[in-house]
């Protein structure tokens, strides 16, 4: 007699789905817990850490956002290689008006993101015809693209980048602003994605020719999710400039674009939470290995190996199945 | 303006590379008017569907709609006229619920400019349109995702699909192909009614039998030529329709 795996909604999912919610505070723990411990974890941890992880959760929080940006590319159809156009594009803009214009923090910031978002929409407007593997290959050329044209043209700083730059007027800004930022991300998008436009999005996702023909403007769309995308990007980008206190080619790097996508395969594709998730296990991970020197990216790879292989939809999908399903072993005849 | 036609399709010709799919067409269809188009395999009328829906871009030949012509708009404005179409492959979002389909045409313009689709409301209208295309009420097939949905079932969907946009003009095609008899005749009085709304609906069908009960006219295609038009009796009689394609099918 073969068996089957089977899974059942657990009885507090079920009762929880309901308005029966409100009858018990077992219930509402169970309902607002997912919500409240990620929310209280990420403000508070910071207080348990060392100066030295207190920069290591700083560099998770900008991963994590750059890990969102993609996961919102990504349900859309978009598959990006370049993320570090968002970061370095956010990271000029900032950069630059800084430096020449000796805007203030809080107003670069902000620029960088609607600035740097429309700039990054304009490029990538005509490539989202592209299909699968055209759209990625020239997203990963753009930064390329980038870095080199500084170099040669020697503009903004060229190969020696602006230097200098203003830094955020409060510390505990430099670790709570990312944070904050990754919070309001990370439940806006979870949010956007299940109202009736994130289906729309989905619908783009699964078929473009059917949302088509459902009388929608999928450029329209696709050119909304860019900006988003790209906007969220850029803060990364022009907060660390801030921190760094410099801009310089080193924003276009690769780290910034195979990071995110690492970060989004390990925890759950297509979640939002999955990717941040990915971006708190792999950037400390990435930490602890230092002491391995030359080796780290040996082991490095191999954790990532083991996550995908025992995981292949990501630890975040997986958690959640916990959560709301228990399994048991049925006969099948 | 009442006899006016609805659609004009108007010398069309698209040629991919070489072969020429559809070859300088020319026909009319009126408002609450069925308009059946056979012919074999290969013989463009899918591609008349792409050319009227704007999937595909004439070669020559123009289609006025509503008195405009529409033969450079792209397919969503085309909707937003008033023209839907079902897929002869069906297209459904596989990951969504079956329900959670049709909140995509409920979110175009074209149903906010008709009837304001407010957002919350759009559940309860996908549920009644599915009820409308033969899903049980208050079953759970409406709430399971497309992706395990029978063929039935992503048919009606489809058909709902296209109901959902207030549609002037619906073009069906192959919506029976796959079907079982007696799904054919549950669909059939769904069209029927549509049709006595007053709009104009083009079926494309390999299904002769269930067509010509329900066809008004019917025009023939072969080799991408429209090689005859009438109702089904002339059709059937023509010396055209007799070699081409009911010849063929004799067994
Ligand atoms: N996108 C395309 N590119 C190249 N050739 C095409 C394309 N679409 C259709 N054709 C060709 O045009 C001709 C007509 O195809 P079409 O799909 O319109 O036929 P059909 O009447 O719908 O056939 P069926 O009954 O099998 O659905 C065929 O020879 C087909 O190979
Ligand atoms: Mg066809």
């Amino acid at each position: 007699m073969a068996k089957r795996k089977e899974r059942i909604d657990r009885g507090i999912k079920v009762r929880s789905d309901d308005i029966f919610a409100l009858s018990s505070w077992r219930e509402m723990l169970y309902l607002s817990s997912p919500r409240v411990l990620p929310i209280v974890i990420i403000l508070f941890l910071a207080i348990f850490l060392s100066p030295y992880w207190q920069r290591v959760l700083l560099s998770v929080a900008v991963f994590g956002i750059l890990s969102l940006s993609w996961d919102m590319l990504n349900q859309t159809g978009m598959i990006s290689l370049g993320q570090s156009l968002f970061f370095g594009i956010g990271a000029y803009f900032a950069g630059t008006m800084n430096h020449y214009f000796g805007w203030h923090p809080f107003l670069t910031i902000p620029f960088a993101m609607i600035a740097g978002g429309l700039f990054c929409t304009v490029i990538l407007m005509p490539l989202v015809r592209l299909r699968g593997i055209y759209f990625s290959m020239t997203t990963l050329i753009l930064p390329i693209f980038f870095e080199r044209l500084i170099e040669a043209a020697r503009i903004f700083g060229g190969t020696e980048g602006l230097t200098g730059l203003q830094s955020l007027p409060y510390s505990w800004l430099e670790l709570y602003l990312p944070l904050l930022f990754l919070l309001i991300v990370l439940f806006g998008f979870r949010r956007f994605m299940a109202s009736d436009y994130g289906l729309v999005l989905k619908g783009i996702h699964d078929n473009d020719q059917s949302v088509k023909s459902s009388g929608i403007n999928i450029n329209i769309y696709k050119a909304f999710v860019l900006f988003m995308a790209s906007a969220v990007g850029c803060f990364a980008g022009a907060f660390i400039t801030h921190v760094y206190l410099f801009v310089g080619m080193p924003v276009f790097a690769l780290d910034y674009s195979i990071l995110p996508i690492a970060s989004s395969v390990v925890g759950g594709v297509g979640t939002f939470a999955g990717p941040v998730l990915g971006a708190f296990i792999l950037v400390p991970l990435s930490e602890i290995l230092r002491q391995f020197g030359g080796l780290r990216i040996v082991f490095y790879g191999m954790f990532l190996v083991i996550f995908i292989v025992a995981l292949p939809d990501g630890i975040f999908p997986y958690i959640q199945r916990k959560y709301q399903q228990f399994e048991r072993w049925v006969e099948v005849k | 303006m009442h006899n006016s036609p609805l659609l004009r399709v108007n010398n069309i010709t698209k040629r991919f590379g070489g072969i020429t799919a559809v070859n300088e067409i020319t026909f009319e269809i009126k408002k609450g008017e069925l308009l059946g188009v056979i012919g074999p395999n290969g013989s463009g009328k899918t591609t008349l569907a792409n050319l009227i829906t704007g999937f595909v871009k004439p070669t020559s030949g123009t289609i006025t709609f509503h008195g405009k012509d529409i033969h450079s708009l792209p397919p969503h404005k085309r909707v937003l006229l008033g023209i839907a179409r079902t897929f002869q492959m069906v297209k459904p979002f596989y990951q969504l619920a079956a329900y959670k389909n049709l909140i995509i045409p409920l979110c175009s313009q074209r149903v906010k400019d008709m009837e304001g689709g407010k957002y919350g409301e759009r559940d309860d209208i996908a549920l009644d349109l599915l009820e409308e295309v033969g899903f049980e009420r208050d079953s759970r097939v409406a709430y399971k995702p497309a992706s395990i949905l029978p063929q039935g079932y992503l048919k009606r969907l489809e058909l709902a699909k296209a109901i959902a946009l207030f549609p002037d003009l619906i073009i069906l095609d192959e919506l029976f192909s796959g079907l079982s008899l007696a799904e054919v005749a549950s669909i059939i009085p769904i069209i029927e009614k549509l049709r006595v709304q007053g709009k104009a609906i083009i079926m494309i069908e390999h299904r002769l039998k269930e067509l010509f009960r329900i066809a008004d006219r019917i025009i023939v295609l072969n080799f991408g030529e429209k090689i005859a038009e009438g109702n089904a009796d002339e059709v059937m009689e023509s010396k055209a329709v007799k070699n081409a394609y009911l010849g063929a099918e004799t067994e």
